[in-house]
Order: C-alpha cells, then sequence, then structure tokens
C-alpha cells in the first residue's frame, strides 16, 4: 500500500494539469463558437488563433 | 483570418450584428472575407453557433450602415445588436466565466474524491481508509470554499430578507455534509459524504451556470427612452433673438425654434412656420404629419423638413415623453411581481424538507436515545433530498428551449419569459411595423399619361418623404429632370417639368394647381390610406394610392394562434379605415384604433383584470409601456430600442410564423419542466424514506442522486429533437396572403 503515497499525489497532479489547461482554452477563447471553429478547419486561407481575452473588452 | 490581433492595441469596440441566415462554413468565409475587404475594418469573426458577426471598425465612429448594407447584399439581412439590448452570451461574461470556472474545478474535485471513495466503497479499511479520508477532506473544504460560493452568497442573501430560495437548502446540505464528514474523519468514523458534497456543488452549478446564461442583466427599457429627451433647446426671446436654453428651464408661454432634425422638448403649439413632423413616438405611425400654425406637438416628436416657432404649453417634467417613462416604471413595477415557477416550488419544498429533517431527528432520539446518530440520520435526509434535480429541472429545459428558438431566429429575454408565454391566452398586436411592415408600398395605378409617370417619378426622387420614396420606386421608366425644385413643408413637392409646373404632395394643395378638382382617376379604392397627388398646372389630377404591405407569414401567424387558443386583437394609434381594412385582411374580429399609448397600457391592463394573459406584439415607443404591461410581449428586430429592449422576445427575422412557433416552444417547455418536477417527485418518494430509516449510506446517496440529475437533464433533451420544423425555410412564393 505504500505506491499509495505516490499515486494519489500523481492522480492529483494530473487532475490538476487538466484543470489548467481547462482555464487556459476557457482564456483563449476557444468555447466562444464550437459549430464555426469545426468548419474553420475546411477554409483554404491561414486562419490564426483568437488573442486571449483581455481585461478591457468585455 | 482577418483577425488583426498584433496590428492593432487599442481596438474600438466591435459591433456585434445578429444574422439569422448565418448557417454553413460557407457563409462564415464569405462574410469574413467581404467584409474585412470594406474600408475602415480592422477585424471582423463571425460566430456561427450564435449566428453573429463582429465587426471591429478602424476608428470608433464609424457607422454601422454601410456594414448592414454589405451583409444585406450578399443575401444576409442582418440586425444590430445594441451593446446592452440583448442577453450577452454566457462566455463574454465575468460571472458566467467565473461559474464556469467553478464547474471546473468542482469538477476535478468530485472526480478525484469519487476515486478515492471508490476505493473506500470497495473495501479499503483500517489506515488505508482513514488516509482516503483525510485527502478527501483536503481537496473538499478548499474547492467547497471556491465553487459552492455562488449558494452560499445568494442564500445568506435571501435568509437576509426573510425570504425562501432554493440555495437555503443547498447551501445547507453542501455545509451540513462537509462538517459531518470532518466530524466523521477526525474521529476515525466509516461513512463521509465528501463526494456527496463535491458532485452536489458540481451538478448545481451546471444548472446555475445555464441558469446564468438565460438570464440577462436586469435593465429596464426606460434608458431608451430617456435618450430621446431633449437636454436643450432654443430660446426665440420677444425682440426675435434667439439664445439657446436649458430644456429644464423651459417654461410654460416660452417661444422656442425647432430646426429641422430636432426633436421636441417639450409639449408646445405651433405659432409661426410649418413643417412635417414625424409622430411615430405617440402613434407608431410612420407617416408623417404636417403641422402648422394651431398645431400641438408633443415632446419627443422629430421634426422633418422645416422649421417652426412653437409656445411651450407645460414643464419638461409634465410632459408627453416624461409621462411615457413614468407610464413604463409603472407597468415594469407591475411585472416584478411574477414568481418563477422554481421559486415557487422552493417555496413549498424547503420548509417541508426541514421539516421533515428536524422530525427524523427527533424521531430518532427519542427511539434510540442516541444523539449522534440522530444527527447523522438527520443529516442524511437533508444531503439526499438536496434539491439537485429540483435545482436542474427548470434552467436545463429553458437552456434548450431557448438554444431551440435561436436556432429558428427568436431570442429570449430571460427564463421567466418562457414561462409566461406558455400561460398566454390572447395575443394583441400593434398594426404598424408590426403586422405591417414599416413602409408603404405603391397600389396598383390605373393607366395613367406617361409623361405624368416621369414627372411624377422625378418630383419623388428629389423627397426623403416615405410616401414619395414608396412613389419613386415603383414609378421606373424615363424621367425628365424636374428644374427649380423645392419641397414645401408639410405640402409637397413642387417644381418645373418640361416648363411645365408640376405639384406632388397633399392632394388639396396639388388641386390649387390643377384644371379641373378631380380628374378621373381621383379616389383611391375603399380601404386604401388616401395617398398623394399629382397634376400638371391646368392638368388633371392623379392620385397615388398607398397601401400597407403584411409582413410575411402575418396570415398564417394569426391562424396557427388561433388554433392554439390565442384569439388575436388589434390594438393601433392609426386610423380606423386602414387598422379595419388591415384586421379584413387578416381575419380579426377586435381591432382597436386611433389609441394613444397610455390607452393601449389601460387595454392591456383591462385584459389582466379580466383574468386574461395577454400576448403583447408590439414595435414602437407608443407601445413600449404597453409591451412592459403585458403578461409577456415580443417584438420584431426592427423595433425601436426602448421597444426590443422592454419585449421578453425578440425574433430577427421577417416572418411572423416566429410567435406561433414560440408558443408552441414555450408550451411544450412548460410540459418537460412540469415532467421534471414529477420525476424529481418522484426520486424524492423513494429515497426519503430510505433516509429517514437511517439506511443511507454515501454510496446509495451518491448513486440516487445522479440518477435523478440524468433523468431530469436526459428528459429536457427530448425538447430540442419533438416538433422541429422543416431543416431549411422554403421561400414563401409571395409576400403575403391577400
Amino acid at each position: 500500500m505504500t505506491i499509495l503515497v505516490l499515486l494519489v499525489p500523481v492522480t492529483l497532479a494530473m487532475g490538476a494539469v487538466g484543470l489548467g489547461a481547462f482555464f487556459w482554452s476557457l482564456r483563449a477563447r476557444q468555447y466562444d463558437d464550437l459549430a464555426g471553429d469545426a468548419e474553420r478547419i475546411l477554409h483554404d486561407d491561414a486562419d490564426r488563433p483568437l488573442r486571449p481575452r483581455t481585461e478591457t473588452e468585455r | 483570418m482577418s483577425d488583426a490581433s498584433c496590428s492593432n492595441p487599442h481596438d474600438p469596440t466591435p459591433l456585434n450584428f445578429a444574422v439569422p441566415s448565418l448557417r454553413c462554413g460557407g457563409c462564415v468565409a464569405t462574410i469574413e472575407r467581404r467584409l474585412a475587404a470594406l474600408p475602415g475594418i480592422a477585424a471582423v469573426r463571425a460566430n456561427l453557433t450564435q449566428r453573429r458577426v463582429a465587426v471591429t471598425p478602424a476608428d470608433p465612429g464609424t457607422s454601422p450602415e454601410a456594414i448592414l448594407t454589405a451583409l444585406d447584399r450578399m443575401g444576409h439581412p442582418a440586425s444590430l445588436i445594441e451593446p446592452d439590448a440583448l442577453p450577452r452570451d454566457g462566455a463574454d461574461d465575468g460571472t458566467a466565466q467565473a461559474l464556469l470556472r467553478g464547474i471546473a474545478v468542482a469538477g476535478f474535485g468530485a472526480m478525484n474524491v469519487m476515486l478515492l471513495s471508490v476505493a473506500v466503497w470497495s473495501g479499503a479499511a483500517g489506515e488505508t481508509r482513514a488516509v482516503f479520508h483525510v485527502v478527501s477532506a483536503l481537496i473538499a473544504v478548499p474547492v467547497v470554499a471556491y465553487a459552492a460560493r455562488p449558494f452560499f452568497v445568494s442564500a445568506l442573501g435571501a435568509l437576509r430578507a426573510r425570504r425562501m430560495n432554493m440555495d437555503v437548502p443547498i447551501a445547507l446540505a453542501i455545509l451540513l455534509a462537509l462538517a459531518l464528514s470532518l466530524f466523521e474523519t477526525a474521529r476515525g468514523g466509516d461513512e463521509v459524504f465528501f463526494d456527496a458534497a463535491l458532485t452536489l456543488t458540481f451538478f448545481l452549478l451546471i444548472g446555475r451556470y445555464l441558469d446564468h446564461r438565460m438570464r440577462e442583466r436586469a435593465r429596464g427599457a426606460m434608458a431608451g427612452l430617456q435618450r430621446l429627451a431633449v437636454r436643450a433647446a432654443t430660446l426665440v426671446a420677444p425682440d426675435g433673438a434667439t439664445r439657446p436654453i436649458a430644456a429644464a428651464d423651459i417654461a410654460p408661454g416660452m417661444v422656442l425654434r425647432i430646426l429641422p432634425g430636432e426633436r421636441v422638448p417639450a409639449d408646445l403649439r405651433v405659432v409661426t412656420g410649418g413643417s412635417d413632423v414625424d409622430r411615430a413616438l405617440v402613434t407608431g405611425e410612420a407617416r408623417p404629419v404636417a403641422v402648422g400654425p394651431g398645431s400641438e406637438v408633443e415632446a419627443g416628436v422629430l421634426n422633418l423638413t422645416g422649421p417652426f416657432d412653437a409656445v411651450a404649453l407645460r414643464p419638461v417634467g409634465e410632459s408627453f415623453l416624461s409621462r411615457m417613462v413614468q407610464m413604463l416604471a409603472a407597468a415594469e413595477a407591475g411585472r416584478g411581481r411574477y414568481v418563477r415557477v422554481a421559486d415557487r416550488m422552493a417555496r413549498l419544498y424547503a420548509p417541508l424538507v426541514h421539516l421533515l429533517a428536524l422530525a427524523t431527528f427527533a424521531g430518532w432520539v427519542a427511539v434510540s436515545g442516541d444523539w449522534e446518530r440522530a444527527a447523522f440520520v438527520a443529516i442524511s435526509v437533508l444531503i439526499i433530498t438536496c434539491p439537485c434535480a429540483l435545482a436542474l429541472a427548470v434552467p436545463v429545459a429553458h437552456v434548450v428551449a431557448a438554444g431551440r428558438l435561436m436556432s429558428e431566429g427568436v431570442l429570449i429575454r430571460d427564463g421567466t419569459a418562457l414561462e409566461r408565454l406558455a400561460e398566454a391566452d390572447s395575443v394583441v398586436w400593434d398594426k404598424t411595423g408590426t403586422l405591417t411592415s414599416g413602409t408603404p408600398s405603391m397600389a396598383p395605378l390605373p393607366p395613367t399619361p406617361e409623361a405624368a409617370r416621369g414627372a411624377a417619378g422625378a418630383l419623388a426622387a428629389r423627397s426623403a418623404h416615405p410616401a414619395a420614396r414608396a412613389i419613386a420606386a415603383s414609378l421606373g421608366g424615363d424621367r425628365p429632370v424636374p428644374e427649380s425644385v423645392q419641397e414645401v413643408p408639410g405640402y409637397g413637392v413642387e417644381g418645373l417639368v418640361n416648363g411645365r409646373r408640376a405639384r406632388l404632395g397633399r392632394s388639396a394643395w396639388v388641386r390649387a394647381i390643377a384644371a379641373r378638382p378631380d380628374g378621373p382617376h381621383a379616389g383611391g379604392r375603399a380601404g386604401q390610406a388616401a395617398g398623394p397627388a399629382f397634376a400638371f398646372e391646368g392638368g388633371s389630377v392623379i392620385r397615388f394610392p398607398l397601401r400597407e404591405t403584411l409582413r410575411r407569414g402575418a396570415g398564417a401567424a394569426i391562424v396557427d394562434l388561433e388554433r392554439a387558443g390565442l384569439p388575436s386583437e388589434i390594438l393601433s394609434g392609426d386610423e380606423a379605415a386602414a387598422v379595419h381594412h388591415i384586421a379584413d385582411r387578416l381575419g380579426i374580429e377586435v381591432a382597436w384604433s386611433g389609441l394613444t399609448p397610455a390607452e393601449k397600457v389601460a387595454h392591456v391592463q383591462a385584459l389582466a383584470e379580466q383574468g386574461r394573459r395577454p400576448l403583447m406584439v408590439g414595435d414602437g415607443l407608443n407601445d413600449t409601456a404597453a409591451l412592459a404591461a403585458a403578461h409577456v410581449s415580443a417584438s420584431p428586430a426592427s423595433a425601436c430600442d426602448a421597444g426590443r429592449a422592454a419585449a421578453d422576445f425578440v425574433f430577427l427575422g421577417d416572418d411572423l410564423t416566429a410567435v406561433p412557433l414560440a408558443v408552441r416552444v414555450a408550451r411544450r417547455t412548460g410540459q418537460i419542466v412540469r415532467q421534471n418536477f414529477a420525476l424529481a417527485a418522484l426520486y424524492n418518494a423513494i429515497a426519503l424514506p430510505v433516509a429517514m430509516a437511517g439506511l443511507v449510506t454515501p454510496l446509495i446517496a451518491a448513486i440516487a442522486m445522479s440518477a435523478s440529475s440524468v433523468a431530469v437533464v436526459a428528459n429536457s433533451l427530448r425538447l430540442d429533437r419533438a416538433d422541429r420544423r422543416r431543416p431549411r425555410r422554403v421561400p414563401r412564393l409571395s409576400g403575403a396572403p391577400a
């Protein structure tokens, strides 16, 4: 059972990484237009990611 | 794509357009490419999910007109979304973002604690279990402190105001579950509810997030009206000199000069001069009205063509516009008494549950005498009856319905609107701008000499009067170039065509130069609004019959609503003949004409006093107070700002069949919500006795609560599938059924 000392923190760390990734993607406006983003991959012209939300614009 | 992310650090605020026809990736690409090619545009981003286009102009002053025209030319009729006229989408909102973060944190905590709990349930014992409980506690306490704050704040607010809402039992259950589990952990007990506290928070936050997306910041329609209030005016002193004066200082008896393009600051009587004024504020009719010495004009009326001097009748505070603002405030306050279905449930549910928990505690103490055991069972009753499914029952159904309606081009101001629309039992329509499109069109013209047609078309093209525009649009062909054209305010246009003097305008004024008082083409058919006339000097008078065009789908909408048990009536500020003509065409039996805004409100309130629940559909400023007074209201996107802000539903397209569709969806939503409540009640009927008997273990609690929530959500999702209209709208052949 001593392996739990390692496993439990590892589990938590992995969860925390996922949580961090979600926060990042939320800030990067990746959930604003799910249907549109699915279509954009088919467009020919180069598309750049949106700028993360700033404090001034809301 | 056209996102100028790096080039422009100080972006002006983007303009948002609702584009209901934005349906595919192809449209997204076309719109972004073509709009970005327009001058003065820094960035364009189309949002397919919300059917919106955000355009960032290069400099802040850019007018949305050019963009609207460009979109229209691409086949995507659009309307501008005022920055705060419509519910802001959740993702753009600080609170919604905070709730989403809360959901993520609660989800993280719930998953990890559940992992540990499953290990305990499947047999971990002794030291391992004690360690797992401690780890769970270390996760649960900060997560609840962060993620469940919205419930604590709301519950505290309700308790302070001595009210009861759904958040009181929720907050209590979460807190007690946490406290009990901490106590058990410290004691080395074998049953803890950390996972229940966290999954509850997680599910409830989802419900809260959905609910939040449905609500808009409380925002009155009054801002729109007050923007019309004039702040300054031009005073004409007795010696003829003019000087500016603040509107608040206007006293009865002062003479003011009103220039074309200005709004009238107070209720006035014209002394000298004449003009056409736009009285849309008062009557809702777009047709300008001529005023001359002796006419009275109300505050907020727009002067269109000529200057006039007028004497103030009343101080600004007692003006027509001020009375409108007061009426609106009264109407909105009246509606504030509506209690949401969920809150009605909470008022019943919360005391019941708390009493049962208390009874359980008392019962266990009486029977076993074991205080600790009694507290444990009572708390488990509170945990298992935590209204999780109940809290999800309404918002999930509302969000699914709102999504449905949005894809059909109907926007909802808030969730209670769906509840109220489902209760509506009659429809009250405004005429101009709602049943009809605001612009007149010309009825078919009897055979007319070519020269007269050309001359009339040429004169009409020189005027901005809506009637003249309709005439110019329908009279094609060769047009001579008129000379010395002059617009006579309140009368019409006069000019020399091929050397002959000609007039287009009010019939009496035109007849003054004609040879015979009335030519063979005089008079319109019955029911048509008497239109303007035209004549050459010494020639015969030709009347141009104008008629209003019905909005698309008006006939079908009224039949549909009638079939759904909602009889229609018309409340119009227009004159009787025009109103009855439209009522006859649509088969509406009850039609009221010549109503002032106050009479419209009185009428709507009278209906309410008879126990009716009218749905008011209107667009004009004169309808605004009636919209706010009605049980529920809708307006087209073309409505004035104040009208849209007062309405519960805004439909984006031209098609009136959106109204019966919204009614159908609202009723279906009401059904689903009732089913959801029934599901939640069923769950409680099973879970409560088990909990009161002290048989609930954390495992049973986890399964029961999740199952009930999932059942409610799955039931709500049925809304999206049932009764879907044909996937793509088939264009109708003719504009309106005659």
